[in-house]
């Protein structure tokens, strides 16, 4: 089985009006992230991964150190798209936070204003390409963090991320050019879809379905 | 609003600083980007530099060169749109950080920037980071700008034959190089090297690490940073690197290699 591109689960054009124009998703998702689902098939016979699941290639390569990152790089990319389409939605942003998620982030981050100034720091501070991250950490507990490049928590074994924002210039120069900041302002108040990251929350991550 | 036109027409005027410390008030009109000078004039772009955060980040020792060109200069190749975002915002972004990062470290701060470069382990760690990027964003886009603008074509003289000696000639340095930058992943650039003795090779860093951390010289370089290309190449990474030799200005990487030789090359 090889792996494949997961279809939008809104129209192309559904985030435009939330800062998100359909011209940057349809390149984001037709030929950025196809781009690494054909990459990742490309290495599946030579790099051995047959049988696996996305979740233990990502998780193995990044154990692996600079060697693991020809495949980290498609494969974290691949993962890390398919949790990034999820997390938004046409319904998506305010204030207005699903219980338990609202909960956990009062008692583990101090509240969702200061939750935002942390995910907006960790994206605004990634140099170059990369992600910022709100995962359930090996202890339990929210954190924020970020990863460069196609790396992410599942291969730095920081934990399951339960929300990810791409911040490569692919993901907001059409929209926001050089100004990452307000990209990821924007993303927090009226992209990010609260029920499924709760979701993600109460369901321990997201679990891609993709296999080698 | 029908979608392609929330697409086209992103406006954002918050009062926001960026990274660049600059205050934007920005309506552009997507398509007029991508549409060329009859487009652009249909575009607004005003953008107020204010003292904001440069009450608190030094207004050098380093500085922002002027690009030696018109931003249209590198068209149809390099849209001028993108020429100004580049080295107005991005570019500017770094040398503001830079120095801002040296504010506290003045002896530091007064040494040229390819000794910086060359010794980063002695810069404090607090900065070092920082010195890093910045500093070598300063080093990476001031040699850029100077060895574009031109008309592309092929070197002649020494130069032509350090090419045809230490990289098989014009054709295999070309599909060596876009090779190169095709494959970095991520931010990053990919350089053709030149050391003292004037022989070339090829090398490509990720982010704004360059061959001056090592010590080494550029003789030139070719950004392949999605900023660099996004607006006109989108995705199609391989299509601006080939577009980009038809702005090389080889005169001025001819003075580069001569320069090298002679040990005046510095960023």
């Amino acid at each position: 089985m090889a792996f494949s591109l997961p279809a939008l689960p809104y129209s192309s054009n559904a985030l435009a009006a939330q800062g998100m124009c359909q011209e940057t998703l349809e390149l984001h998702h037709d030929k950025h992230h196809n781009a690494y689902v054909v990459a990742l098939n490309g290495l599946i016979e030579s790099k051995k991964l047959g049988g696996k699941s996305l979740e233990t290639i990502v998780a193995e390569a990044g154990k692996q150190g600079a060697e693991g990152l020809p495949v980290l790089n498609q494969a974290g990319q691949h993962w890390n798209h398919c949790l990034f389409w999820q997390v938004m939605s046409p319904k998506g942003g305010g204030d207005k936070l699903p219980g338990a998620l609202a909960a956990k982030i009062d008692q583990d981050l101090g509240g969702l204003a200061q939750f935002k100034e942390a995910f907006k720091q960790a994206g605004v501070t990634q140099f170059g390409s990369g992600w910022a991250w709100l995962v359930v950490g090996t202890d339990g507990k929210l954190k924020v963090t970020k990863t460069p490049n196609g790396s992410n928590p599942l291969a730095t074994g920081e934990g399951t991320p339960i929300l990810g924002c791409d911040v490569w210039e692919h993901a907001y120069y059409l929209d926001f050019r050089n100004v990452r900041p307000n990209y990821l302002q924007n993303f927090l108040d009226k992209l990010v879809d609260w029920e499924a990251v709760n979701g993600l929350l109460s369901s321990g991550g997201m679990k891609s379905g993709q296999t080698a | 609003m029908d979608p392609a036109t929330a697409c086209l027409i992103w406006a954002y005027n918050d009062g926001r600083t960026d990274q660049a410390g600059f205050t934007m008030t920005l309506a552009l009109h997507r398509r007029a980007l991508l549409l060329g000078s009859a487009g652009l004039a249909a575009a607004s772009l005003s953008a107020a530099p204010r003292k904001a955060l440069a009450q608190n980040a030094p207004s050098g020792p380093f500085t922002l060169p002027p690009l030696p060109y018109a931003a249209a200069a590198n068209e149809p190749h390099i849209d001028a749109r993108t020429m100004e975002i580049h080295h107005d915002r991005h570019h500017a972004a770094y040398v503001n950080n830079l120095n801002t990062a040296l504010k506290d470290h003045a002896q530091l701060a007064q040494q040229p920037l390819e000794q910086i470069l060359a010794k980063l382990g002695e810069v404090p760690e607090a900065v070092r980071t920082a010195v890093r990027n910045n500093g070598g964003g300063h080093a990476n886009h001031s040699m850029f700008w100077e060895v574009m603008g031109g008309r592309g074509g092929t070197p002649s003289g020494e130069l032509a034959q350090a090419i045809d000696r230490d990289l098989g000639g014009m054709d295999k340095l070309k599909a060596d190089f876009n090779a190169i930058g095709g494959r970095v992943f991520g931010s990053g650039w990919v350089f053709v090297t030149v050391d003292r003795s004037g022989k070339l090779a090829l090398a490509s860093r990720p982010n704004q690490d360059t061959p001056l951390m090592e010590g080494g010289r550029v003789l030139l370089g070719n950004d392949v940073w999605e900023h660099a290309y996004y607006l006109k190449y989108q995705n199609r990474r391989p299509d601006y690197l080939a577009a980009w030799w038809n702005v090389v200005n080889w005169d001025k990487v001819a003075q580069r290699h001569a320069a090298a030789k002679t040990g005046t090359l510095t960023i």
